[in-house]
């Protein structure tokens, strides 16, 4: 087969004087004509013209990392706070691999990232040559495109193209491999950075099909027992607007995924809090007893539906998604809607003003009275009186102190559920968490990301002692780039996810879930240049967090000392339906 | 169920390795697989065919639609089709059962298209069905090489799959 990668853009305004750049920097042209800010990268072998065209300008401003990983987390963070699409330069070879893993990461939740990989010269490519390794082979199944350069004068017309590819339709990451020839300094092409781009082959679909939305809309006008069930779509879809006159409209119970934390307010009174795995007593119930699910922007993830043959049995679901794909993918949807969740919701909102039938009333105050019910029965209760910290504790009070409007970006594990549970956010793009992929590493480097491009809000890292490890050396950065970011070590001793389920499932063999030697926390941080403060006792929080949030540009390293015994509570019973679940060490439903 | 999928793919490279990739990555079945450039030369067409359950069908169109180098996807065994498959067969034979492979292979509208004093190459086209059955048919023949191309597939009438 042959490459057909074809400049089709007629558009171009031909008067103006064209000009001639090198491949190298045409990429960095190209970054800048996209409005690209900041590049998060490591230099290598394979991108040193690269590199050499980034110094030689300044409007493409580079960040760099002390771990490739860390670039793609920085990168895909950002674009979880902003909307637009993050950009990572990596070396060829080792560079490009230590990038799998943030590719993945952000293939998993759906964020838009171009990720910039250098390779070995076109005509050593193929003869395991130094450095060498197929990026498009590796990524491939973790991204949502990839393309290579076969000819210097393409470039521009490529980057556009990754950058259309990564932002439309359902967003995703694409990687592009760039052989060290194609950006020979001394050789120059013609540039000129194409205004859009039309693909034959990708069309991604806008408005939702009006019929279905009418259809969706009598459905939802006949139910008894509704309920909102929205994700990171709507996050992504910029919809969260929409979505709370929607429910507000017709006072619908709404849930928030792990992903759609923020897409509605938590503080809300029709909030009932995230489903799932370890989703609140009453979103759970709600579900599992609902007649009609409207769902949005979200994907019937396993860790939502528990078994799916026990799922929410009565339920007529509405499914509306950017991607077909996802649509009866694990769960049967009855009233399916392909498009963007913000056009869709408005054309909804528009048809349910015109409709004269409104809710049941009565059913809808009988179920909210149900619902209540529910709420009592956990209602997020934690033991208060236990002499040690109360890792549940600690984020009721950061949520308090940042007034839930701080960008929380989470590692995985324990820490990473109390946060989801316990923060209460209003405002979403607020949450940033790798949800799909659980990837624990993510957490320092994400919060980096926010930091740099919002400098003037409180931006927080929720991590555990087991995470942090994983990305500490950007510490490094955080000195280098000035990153304020708070730290929120919740340090239980342990890999506290697995000992769960060690405890829950293993008769407490803790199979290397102890971590003995770890390093004085407060030390390492004061060693890279930043302010560490220890917590050990209730007493102490209140006034470490105050110190912490008032030293306005310095990077605290808080490591708070929590009970290691604490378990993540409600947990659905494995195998279950939605509404199985543990409600504390001694109780089930 | 089985079904034969139509595909038309941008000729370029790498479009093929995600396309099969995909299947593997999710597990989908692939029981047979052609391509080939069409009459434009930016354009590949496939003919895949799989079985599965109508919700496995259903993702299998869904995901491939996905990759941005498809351009379209039809399931043409939903309709009315036709289904057509080439294959070479290479026997063993000498002696009587020359007489008895030769008929055989006439009955099948096949052709036999290489001689030596022992053995024949015979060329047979039909739906993966009718080339099964020629295999039965040979019975005690000693075959020494098959060689299928995989079903190709187009649907019936003025129905078509293009840009
Ligand atoms: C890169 C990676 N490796 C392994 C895991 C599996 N895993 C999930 S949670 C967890 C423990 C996390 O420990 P810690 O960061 O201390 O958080 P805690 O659960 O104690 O709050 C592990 C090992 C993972 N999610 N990511
Ligand atoms: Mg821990």
């Amino acid at each position: 087969m042959t490459s057909q990668t074809q400049p089709d853009d007629k558009s171009a305004d031909s008067t103006r004087a064209t000009e001639m750049l090198s491949g190298a920097a045409m990429v960095i042209r190209a970054l800048a004509d996209e409005g690209v800010e900041y590049l998060y990268g490591y230099p290598g072998g394979a991108v040193l013209h690269i590199y050499d065209a980034l110094f030689q300008q300044n409007k493409v401003k580079h960040v760099l990392v002390r771990h490739e990983q860390a670039a793609t987390h920085m990168a895909d963070a950002y674009a979880r706070a902003s909307g637009k699409a993050g950009v990572v330069l990596v070396t060829s070879g080792p560079g490009a691999t230590n990038a799998v893993t943030g590719i993945a990461t952000a293939y998993m939740d759906s964020i838009p990232m171009v990720v910039l990989t250098g390779q070995v010269m076109s005509h050593l490519i193929g003869g395991d040559a130094f450095q060498e390794t197929d990026m498009l082979g590796i990524s491939r199944p973790i991204c949502k495109h990839n393309m290579s350069v076969r000819r210097p004068e393409d470039i521009p017309y490529l980057i556009k193209k990754a950058f259309h590819i990564a932002q439309t339709g359902r967003p995703g990451p694409v990687v592009l491999d760039i052989p060290k020839d194609m950006t020979m300094p001394n050789q120059k092409f013609a540039y000129h950075y194409p205004a859009e781009i039309n693909l034959r082959s990708y069309q991604p679909k806008l408005k939702g099909h009006s019929g279905q939305i009418k259809k969706a809309v009598t459905a939802l006008l006949g139910a008894k027992k509704p309920i909102l069930y929205a994700g990171g779509g709507v996050i992504m879809g910029s919809a969260s607007n929409e979505l709370t006159e929607l429910a507000k409209l017709l006072n619908l119970p709404v849930t928030n995924t792990l992903m759609g934390l923020g897409a509605y307010p938590a503080d809300d009174k029709q909030f009932i809090g995230m489903l799932g795995m370890h989703g609140s007593y009453e979103a759970n119930q709600t579900m599992h007893h609902a007649d009609v699910i409207l769902a949005v922007g979200a994907r019937f993830d396993d860790r939502v539906t528990n078994n799916t043959k026990k799922f929410c049995p009565d339920a007529t679901i509405i499914h509306i998604d950017i991607d077909p794909a996802s649509i009866s993918k694990t769960i049967n949807t009855h009233i399916p809607i392909v498009g963007l969740v913000q056009p869709v919701l408005t054309e909804m909102l528009e048809v349910l003003k015109q409709k004269k039938k409104k809710l049941d009333s009565a059913a809808l105050q009988q179920w909210w009275q149900q619902i209540d019910q529910w709420r009592a029965v956990h209602g997020g209760r934690y033991d208060t009186t236990a002499p040690l910290l109360k890792p549940q504790y600690v984020i009721e009070q950061v949520s308090k102190i940042t007034k839930g409007e701080a960008y929380v970006c989470s590692d995985v594990g324990q820490h990473q559920m109390f946060a989801a549970q316990y923060y209460k956010f209003n405002k979403p793009n607020r949450w940033i968490n790798s949800g799909g992929l659980g990837t624990m590493g993510f957490g320092l480097p994400a919060a980096m990301g926010v930091k740099l491009n919002y400098p003037d809000a409180d931006v927080v890292c929720v991590t555990g002692e087991g995470s942090i490890q994983m990305n500490i050396q950007e510490l490094s950065t955080c000195k280098q780039y000035g990153l304020g970011v708070k730290i929120i070590n919740l340090n239980n001793g342990y890999l506290g996810m697995v000992k769960q389920w060690q405890d829950m499932n293993y008769e407490s063999r803790y199979a290397s879930s102890y971590m003995d030697s770890l390093p004085d926390f407060v030390k390492l941080a004061e060693a890279y240049g930043h302010v560490g403060i220890r917590v050990t006792t209730p007493e102490e929080l209140q006034p470490a967090l105050e110190r912490a949030f008032a030293l306005k540009d310095r990077l605290v390293f808080l490591d708070i000392h929590i009970d290691p015994k604490e378990h993540v509570y409600p947990m659905q019973v494995p195998g279950g339906a939605m509404n199985d679940m543990f409600l504390s060490k001694t109780e089930r439903t | 169920m089985r079904h034969i999928i139509s595909v038309l793919l941008e000729n370029e490279s790498g479009a093929l390795a995600r396309l099969v990739g995909l299947f593997a990555q999710r597990g989908y079945n692939i029981d047979s697989l052609n391509v080939a450039a069409t009459e434009d030369p930016t354009l590949s067409r496939l003919t895949l065919v799989t079985h599965g359950n109508d919700q496995v069908i259903e993702q299998i169109s869904k995901q491939l639609h996905k990759l941005i180098e498809v351009v379209k996807v039809s399931d043409i065994s939903e309709a009315a089709h036709i289904e057509r498959e080439l294959m070479l067969v290479k026997v063993k034979a000498s002696g009587n059962q020359r007489e008895e492979v030769k008929r055989c292979a006439d009955i099948f509208r096949g052709q036999i298209i290489d001689v030596t004093p022992a053995t024949y190459t015979i060329q047979l086209v039909g739906t993966s069905d009718k080339l099964d059955a020629f295999i039965q048919a040979l019975g005690t023949t000693p075959i020494m090489e098959v060689v299928r191309s995989g079903a190709s597939g187009i649907a019936r009438g003025e129905k078509t799959l293009a840009l």
